[in-house]
């Protein structure tokens, strides 16, 4: 490790100083998308438990195998881009550069997957639930409209979560192509990597409430 | 509390309203101080846009048949008043304000941890009240300011959509100003600086700033879930497809009664500040004092469902809302008892920002009391609905909270602007606003006893007298908020420069410059002493 100066902004005593002040405010913001998402499976659950028979019937018409692929793509992503984290602490700003771009072809992939096939998919399907012509009728059709509202709206924030991560790691991509991190300084690549795993974490609750719960 | 000496250089160096004076370097300020006079400016236009409304509530209701020809305009108009007043003053006033000013400052600080984020959140607010403004200019909301579905997402005529937008919006700004103020508290606090050596005033902000970190969000997708149901009619909350009106009061409340908290708690900050240093007395129970906050904040996040006992929920979850109610009133008990302990015997000096403060303890207990009424399960099946509601709260929100936040600033004015404000005036301000107040909002006490309704355009003639009483209270307390307006404005120009620390004051902020520089202090201050180190002995020899 090298003992290079690192600056640091004026209210702050030392970049250590700085560099741990912007983690705890990361953790923070991450706990308010906790209590974020949060509200929205709480919503979900119990609407749920009130319409188990539409939930289930809706369920069964998501596309599994995209689901599941989606789920090892994006926990792929966050492990490349971990790794990228630790040539960043070793100063190794060319192969980080390379694990943001491999983290970012992933995120691509998980976003096209989602929203260029299934998405569309579902509409084909006649999946979403405004409108008169929803594939479901009967007394389940309540339920499973609004199973796909949950879907529709979990999904979608999470794709633009996606998005904003994305754009994030690209912005680390630049800054290592221009030399910027060193041992002394990994600050920003750390606290985009929090938020990158957070969005997996999302996902990993959205998987099983989408894919798999009252599937059989 | 501290024993630093601040240099002399200090003295020479530029105030933070010196520094640099193009309109740019305001509207792009990181420096905590500036975005705090942006937000002062932004929150005294939205104070009396809401007012305007409120005004002309008061004029439709001095008849029985209501002044106003159309029972939805009305509706409109209280919608505009609780929107505004709620979300765009009550929310942010103190800690954005007086808590983005301050803060740093008490902690011996240079500025916020995240001086960006804090004008980012400005933006946010202005881009927030901006879509709310256009909401209700192009015709409004009836909904009321909480947005109950089915009538918000199916059956109301009002731009819902917008109105909830607006709201959404501001919301991440109180996110990002709690945020910042956590991050600050915890990393940020001068060398000697502990815990307990800090100002109850950042205890309050902290309890406050946990709840808009963990509360707000909640509030957020539940707006976003009550759009989509009105944008496409199909929702969550839709009955029809098997959804649950009730869950978004659930969701709601969850947030909305936090938020009552958020309105209050910085309040306390204040006259925790006030009352020793007015009394020359160390604060009475300081370790209570300050964890009675956490434990509001704590207590907050489990008592949503009192406002709920009408709305047809399990009996048994009533109970427990019920009796978790009547515990917040201990720790706020303790925080009236310590204040009125630490008068005792103290040396009373009738200031402005002391007889505001005064004002504030009797009008919050009054209505701090009246809310133990309407926890009582067979007490708010009468009251419920019912102007007694109305009175509640606003003797809590406005008795209370605009109270301690022209005791505050009156309190930091001279810190803030580095003039004085003139004395008289301030205590004429602050006994104009106490008798209007009461003569506007006691008979509602009583109108709301004898079984009127909110949120009705007319009533019965019975009802005429206390409501005329109740308006022509209105208009002295309007001239009661008019007034800070213009003598305050009037003191940036012509008030008596302001000594460093006016009131003997303990406390970082007053051991530098008024206004301070732009970086705060010349060097950073040690902490050696806890805080609230009166009577200064002078007095105490005197007195001897």
């Amino acid at each position: 490790m090298s003992d290079a100066y690192v600056p640091h902004e004026f209210q702050y005593s030392s970049a250590d100083h700085q560099a741990g002040t912007a983690v705890a405010g990361m953790w923070l913001f991450l706990a308010t998308e906790v209590l974020f998402f949060g509200g929205l499976f709480l919503c979900w659950i119990y609407a749920r438990t009130q319409n188990l028979a539409g939930f289930d019937a809706g369920a069964r018409e998501t596309e599994l195998w995209i689901g599941t692929l989606n789920t090892g793509i994006l926990l792929t992503s966050s492990l490349v881009y971990s790794t990228g984290v630790a040539f960043a602490r070793i100063g190794d700003n060319r192969r980080l550069v390379q694990c943001c771009l491999g983290a970012i072809g992933l995120g691509l992939a998980f976003l096209v997957l989602k929203f260029g096939l299934e998405w569309s998919d579902d509409f084909a399907k006649h999946l979403w639930p405004v409108g008169p012509d929803f594939k479901f009728t009967g007394p389940i059709a309540g339920g499973a409209r609004l199973f796909y509202v949950f879907y529709f709206i979990g999904t979608g924030l999470h794709g633009v979560h996606m998005v904003v991560g994305v754009f994030l790691v690209a912005m680390i991509a630049w800054r290592a192509r221009r030399g910027e991190f060193s041992p002394a300084y990994t600050t920003p690549v750390e606290v985009v990597g929090m938020y990158w795993s957070f969005v997996d974490v999302v996902w990993i609750i959205l998987y099983p409430l989408i894919y798999l719960i009252g599937r059989s | 509390m501290s024993t630093t000496v601040v240099v002399e250089t200090a003295e020479l160096e530029r105030s933070y309203l010196t520094d640099k004076v193009s309109i740019a370097s305001w509207l792009l300020a990181t420096d905590h101080k500036r975005i705090a006079i942006l937000y002062l400016g932004s929150i005294t236009f939205f104070f009396f846009i809401g007012g305007f409304a409120a005004a002309l509530v008061r004029l439709n209701l001095l008849v029985p048949e209501g002044l106003i020809p159309s029972a939805e305009t009305y509706n409109r108009l209280f919608t505009t008043h609780g929107v505004i007043m709620v979300w765009f003053f009550l929310v942010p006033a103190v800690p954005v304000t007086l808590g983005n000013f301050i803060l740093p400052l008490m902690l011996g600080a240079r500025d916020l941890a995240f001086p960006r984020l804090n004008l980012i959140s400005w933006y946010l607010f202005m881009a927030g009240g901006a879509v709310e403004l256009y909401a209700l200019f192009i015709g409004g909301v009836d909904t009321g300011w909480t947005f109950y579905p089915p009538l918000s997402s199916t059956f109301s005529q009002g731009h819902v959509v917008l109105a909830v937008l607006g709201v959404f919006i501001s919301g991440f700004s109180s996110i990002a100003t709690g945020l910042n103020f956590i991050v600050t508290i915890h990393r940020l606090r001068a060398p000697g600086m502990t815990w307990y050596k800090m100002p109850i005033f950042v205890w309050s902000l902290y309890s406050t700033s946990v709840i808009f970190v963990l509360a707000t969000p909640v509030l957020a997708i539940t707006l976003l879930l009550l759009a989509f149901e009105r944008i496409f009619r199909i929702g969550v909350f839709d009955p029809a497809i098997g959804g649950d009106p009730i869950l978004f009061q659930h969701m709601f409340w969850f947030y909305s009664h936090p938020a009552v908290y958020i309105m209050i708690l910085p309040g306390f900050g204040v006259i925790s500040e006030i009352m020793p240093a007015f009394c020359r007395r160390r604060l009475f129970g300081y370790k209570f004092v300050a964890w009675a906050s956490v434990s509001i904040a704590v207590i907050s996040f489990f008592v949503w469902g009192h406002h709920m006992f009408v709305s047809g929920q399990s009996l048994y979850a009533s109970v427990v809302f019920s009796l978790l109610s009547y515990a917040v009133a201990v720790p706020s008990a303790i925080k009236v008892f310590n204040w009125l302990g630490t008068m005792h015997k103290g040396y009373i000096r009738f200031d402005a920002p002391m007889l505001y403060a005064l004002g504030f303890i009797g009008l919050f207990t009054i209505g701090g009391l009246t809310g133990l009424f309407v926890a009582a399960l067979a007490a708010d099946v009468h009251l419920t609905q019912t102007y007694f509601i109305v009175a509640h709260f606003h003797y809590v929100m406005v008795g209370g909270m605009v109270t301690a936040f022209f005791a505050g600033l009156h309190y930091w004015w001279p810190k803030i602007t580095g003039r004085m404000y003139p004395e008289m005036w301030g205590r004429a301000g602050a006994l104009i606003i106490f008798l209007g107040f009461n003569v506007t909002f006691a008979p509602q006490f009583l109108l709301g006893y004898l079984g009127m309704p909110r949120r009705y355009h007319s009533y019965p003639p019975d009802f005429q007298v206390l409501n005329v009483l109740s308006s022509a209270g209105a208009t002295i307390l309007a001239a009661g908020y008019l007034l800070p307006l213009f003598y305050l404005t009037w003191s940036l120009f012509r008030g008596e420069r302001a000594p460093a620390n006016p009131w003997g004051a303990t406390g970082l902020e007053w051991q530098t410059p008024s206004p301070p520089p732009a970086k705060n202090f010349a060097s950073t201050p040690v902490v050696t002493e806890p805080p609230y180190t009166y009577p200064p002995p002078e007095l105490v020899q005197n007195r001897v």
